[in-house]
């Protein structure tokens, strides 16, 4: 079921009839089952490993929790008879236990994922390293695998760390994994955010409903009127590589920006909207991430769901633990002070790079990709003295000349990082880049559009959405778009959903003559 | 606590951390300070900050992030 | 009125207007085939004239390019429509006979046999030219799901917009001036062709792995003598006299032993040529694949004789308000006969009756045959043959 299907419309509809119809207390049954309906429709068999994940990490986190209230009830009651020493031993027993379970549910959920995406890749670096002719393994990802792996493993590590309470309700649980509105492209959400209103009782608000709907609509106009009618002249530009070099890579790297932020963003606020409309709060994915700066706080607000959870569960793991500590004690007393501190950091954003760019998808480009983004965030690390040594001299830090210059750098860097997930061959992507600065065809542009396979038409509606998009970024800046509408008059608000409405249904590129376009993360 | 102190202002000489108590949600230290700090921390007080610590509450300001210090060492 | 009121009727009001507005968007967006693939316009035009037929043809391009219902009327007295349309689909032809019940009973249901080589949904331009035009009913609505190809909704059938929202940028006058009003080119369903270019080659018959006709086939046929046979109908089966796609023995055969068994009339009128007197090289505008208008008036003259040997139809000519209602179908249709003899003249082909230039012709309508005989090789591309030029022009119209 495509966001854009007319059978997800109707199944959005019957889930929202009964959901205010049946008894409170049964609304998560419903969002569970009709979850599961959700998932089936992609594909019966692919419920296994959904199921395999949710009975394996439900499990062994009750099995964590059992022993480590266990255990601290134990402590409780002796806690007076006990020397330190006692303390500690009991607390390591404890440890070691809940250990077992932690790594047996993770290193089974994370290896199904590996096995399951990195396999064929694997097969294709051997073969084409001994020039072997091993076959590959035919094997579709199921939906949504590295969102539902992710939100789990993020769950496991929160009970083992005892900073979330297990669920005991496996249906509950259920729920939690493979709520439908997340399965398609996340955001990856933390157990403590989305369960209390996962799992609670919601009377039929009509605000937060019309707000959800809201949401929704906009979602449906980024994804349709913008990406999905885009989609075929970024298609164009990066299948004939050849003919369109240049100032062509310059403009299929801006219009890929558009593309994505329009698809995906997009895609995210039909899932938060839909979700909304259930009651459910789920966590912002964007934060208007065009308008960052500088690369690290476009990585704060750009997928921000899937940046805070490589940071906390692997970036901060691994620069924080033992050998790493170690690491900088030794470091800084062979190399230094200055370089030694920075040694264990760096090496630990290299290996979450490594990890981001590699969960994107099993293929080199990716992780050129995840490491490109780790050397310019150090790059700007690094520069950061130099920086502030500029702003001492030259006092330009506040003037908007300088910060819409700042806003074009780091759109465009990233711009030329991304067009990697483009070609999808790193040598290509290179070269391409590279022609940008050796070919003058600038001219060729503008007469070009009409080859790409839209018209005038097209591009006239693609500038109009792109400018209505950033309209609404910069109306957000004075906070959220929806409650500055809810302060206008109802025949306002009314009529602006019903053209927004129209303009969605006329302009969409929608139905045949169009390709049914995926979204774009729905892959990863 | 002086000590703690130092490490911050080392890394931004711009705050005034005996006052702020918004560090982390203010946005005024990112994920490499912390790094920094936790490093800086082993090595001045060896003590260990696990990851799953690494949360707002205990880093939001010198005195929490001090507190901290002191319940680990505590825990040992 | 409390201000919750107030609100709800402001959105209903938006809501209502809302929906105004996408009617009449969708009226517009429609296409219209005015000037273009007039073909799309033939189902629609049935409901004008509804009512007292007692031969009412179904199937596709062999039908309403190859009889004229007004000879019929002329030489018989009997009463005809033609509920043709462009690769009609043999459950098409079923959906439409079960709706013209709704309407009128007809003496007899002729359908002729070419698409019982089709076992499933071809393309979804035809689709359109053969389903949008019904009203909405349930034989609607079955229509549209034994139709409908992989890429295609039926949600798209009861709300075209869906459909055809993206021809907003190729809106043209021709879709103002006929929004809600349409023009009048056929006759009982007959589309008129006075032009005339012979048959030049005679098909191949490329030797087919499997001649079976598919099963999914042979359960409309059935369903078409149950309804027949409840509703007192007599069913005549019908291969028209075209030369292109090929008909092959083999099939015919299937057929004749299918009339046998369930005692109906089957006249294959390619055996027939003689005796209907048809020319090819007079009788045919496009080389064979369809009879042009003198061609349609013998094979209807040897049509009518044997549907009124055989059933005893009605003439209905001595009845005044019949007769005086058809005068004017005849009026119309001798006028457009001296308008296309007219335009003949002045231009050398049918110039607003969708013919070609005669500059470009030759060759290119060779090629064309020449492409049907090939397509004939892969069971594909067969049927396209009464519209293979327009199914490009349908897709830049309609399609994108």
């Amino acid at each position: 079921m495509y966001f854009t299907s007319s059978i997800f419309i109707a199944f959005l509809a019957v889930m929202f009839a009964l959901y205010y119809i049946i008894p409170r207390k049964a609304q998560w049954v419903l969002l569970l089952i009709g979850s599961y309906v959700f998932y089936a429709w992609a594909g019966l068999h692919f419920l296994v490993y959904v199921l395999i994940t949710t009975v394996t990490t439900w499990y062994s986190a009750v099995r964590i929790s059992d022993r480590q209230s266990q255990h601290k009830r134990w402590m409780k009651v002796n806690k007076d008879e006990l020397t330190r020493e006692e303390k500690k031993a009991a607390k390591a027993v404890m440890k070691k236990i809940t250990r077992r379970w932690f790594l047996f549910a993770l290193l089974l959920n994370l290896g199904i994922l590996a096995v399951i995406k990195y396999t064929n890749f694997m097969i294709g670096n051997i073969n084409s390293i001994f020039g072997t002719g091993l076959n590959f393994w035919s094997i579709a990802l199921p939906m949504g695998i590295s969102f539902y792996t992710f939100q789990s493993m993020g769950y496991l590590i929160d009970v083992y760390h005892g900073k979330a309470e297990a669920q005991r309700n496996l249906g509950k649980f259920a729920l939690f994994v493979s709520f439908f509105p997340q399965m398609v492209q996340g955001p990856i959400s933390r157990y403590n955010d989305l369960a209390p209103s996962l799992f609670g009782e919601h009377k039929f608000d009509s605000k937060g409903i019309r707000y959800g709907m809201e949401r929704v609509l906009w979602g449906f106009f980024k994804k349709l009127v913008v990406a999905d009618r885009l989609v075929v002249g970024v298609k164009a530009l990066i299948s004939t590589p050849e003919q369109y070099t240049g100032a062509w890579v310059a403009l299929a790297m801006f219009l890929y920006a558009i593309q994505l932020y329009a698809d995906f963003t997009g895609g995210i606020d039909i899932t938060i909207g839909v979700a909304q409309m259930f009651g459910v709060k789920l966590v912002e994915n964007f934060d208007r991430p065009f308008f960052s700066k500088d690369t690290a706080e476009y990585w704060r607000r750009w997928h921000i769901s899937m940046g805070s959870w490589f940071r906390d569960y692997i970036f901060y793991p691994i620069s924080v633990c033992g050998w790493m500590l170690k690491l900088t004690t030794w470091s800084r007393k062979h190399l230094g002070n200055v370089i030694g501190k920075r040694v264990p950091v760096y090496l630990a954003m290299a290996v979450t790079w490594f990890a981001t760019g590699i969960w994107h998808g099993a293929a080199w480009n990716f992780i050129v990709w995840g490491m490109l983004n780790c050397l310019v965030l150090i790059i700007s690390q690094e520069l950061t003295p130099f920086y502030d040594w500029f702003h001492s001299k030259v006092h330009v830090q506040d003037k908007w000349g300088w910060k819409l210059f700042q806003i074009l750098r780091t759109f465009i860097l990233m711009s030329s990082i991304r067009i990697l997930d483009c070609y999808r061959n790193v040598p290509l992507t290179f070269h391409q880049v590279g022609t940008i600065f050796t070919t003058a065809n600038l001219g060729e542009v503008f007469p070009g559009l009409t080859g790409l396979g839209m018209s005038w038409a097209d591009w006239v509606i693609v500038v109009i959405g792109t400018l209505l998009m950033l309209a609404v970024s910069l109306v957000q800046r004075r906070g959220s778009v929806r409650e500055q509408l809810d302060a206008k008059p109802v025949a306002v608000q009314a009529a602006l959903f019903a053209v927004l409405l129209y303009v969605v249904l006329i302009f969409g590129a929608y139905g045949i003559g169009f390709d049914a376009n995926q979204f774009i993360y729905n892959q990863f | 606590m002086d000590e703690l102190l130092e490490i911050l202002e080392e890394l931004h000489p711009e705050v005034d951390f005996n006052t702020c108590t918004r560090l982390v949600d203010d946005k005024i230290i990112d994920s490499f300070d912390i790094v920094t700090i936790i490093t800086e921390v082993n090595n001045t007080f060896d003590v260990a900050i696990p990851a799953e610590e690494i949360i707002p509450e205990n880093f939001n300001s010198a005195q929490a992030l001090y507190a901290l210090i002191e319940r680990l060492e505590e825990e040992g | 009125m409390s201000k919750k009121r107030k609100s709800i009727a402001t959105v209903a009001a938006a809501a209502c207007l809302l929906v105004v507005c996408l009617w009449f968007s969708q009226r517009l967006l429609m296409p219209k085939y005015i000037s273009e693939i007039i073909e799309g316009r033939l189902i629609g035009e049935y409901y004008d004239n509804a009512g007292g037929n007692d031969v009412v043809f179904v199937g596709d391009c062999e039908c309403y390019e190859n009889i004229s219902p007004i000879t019929l009327w002329e030489d018989y007295g009997i009463t005809s429509y033609i509920r043709g349309s462009a690769q009609q689909l043999i459950w098409q032809s079923y959906y439409l006979m079960e709706e013209t019940l709704k309407y009128e009973k007809p003496e007899v249901f002729v359908f002729n046999i070419l698409s019982m080589k089709y076992g499933e949904p071809q393309n979804e331009a035809y689709n359109r030219m053969s389903i949008d035009g019904m009203k909405p009913s349930m034989s609607k609505w079955k229509n549209v799901m034994a139709s409908m190809t992989e890429e295609e909704s039926a949600l798209s059938y009861v709300f075209p917009l869906l459909r055809y929202h993206s021809r907003w940028s190729e809106i043209s006058s021709e879709d103002w001036r006929y929004m809600f009003d349409t023009k009048k080119s056929f006759h009982q369903g007959y589309l008129m062709r006075m032009d005339v270019r012979p048959v030049t080659t005679y098909p191949s018959k490329t030797p087919l792995a499997d001649y079976q006709l598919p099963a999914s086939c042979y359960k409309y046929l059935d369903m078409m003598v149950e309804l027949c046979e409840k509703n007192g109908i007599k069913l005549v089966l019908m291969k028209a006299p075209s030369i292109y796609p090929v008909w092959y023995d083999e099939w015919d055969a299937q057929i004749v032993d299918y009339a046998n068994e369930h005692g109906l009339l089957y006249i294959n009128f390619l055996d027939k040529l003689d005796e209907a007197g048809i020319d090819f090289n007079t009788d045919t505008y496009d080389n064979g694949l369809h009879l042009n208008t003198p061609g349609s008036e013998k094979l209807a003259k040897y049509f009518g004789k044997i549907l009124q040997d055989t059933y005893g139809l009605t003439d209905h000519r001595s009845e005044p308000e019949t007769a005086a209602v058809w005068a004017e179908k005849v009026k119309f249709y001798n006028d457009m006969k001296e308008d296309q003899l007219w335009e003949l003249e002045e231009y050398g082909y049918l110039k607003s009756y969708g013919g070609r230039p005669v500059e470009s012709d030759g060759s290119d309508t060779d090629s064309d045959a020449e492409a049907q005989a090939g397509a004939e090789n892969g069971a594909d591309a067969g049927g396209q043959a009464d519209a293979g030029g327009q199914v490009d022009a349908g897709g830049q119209v309609d399609a994108e």
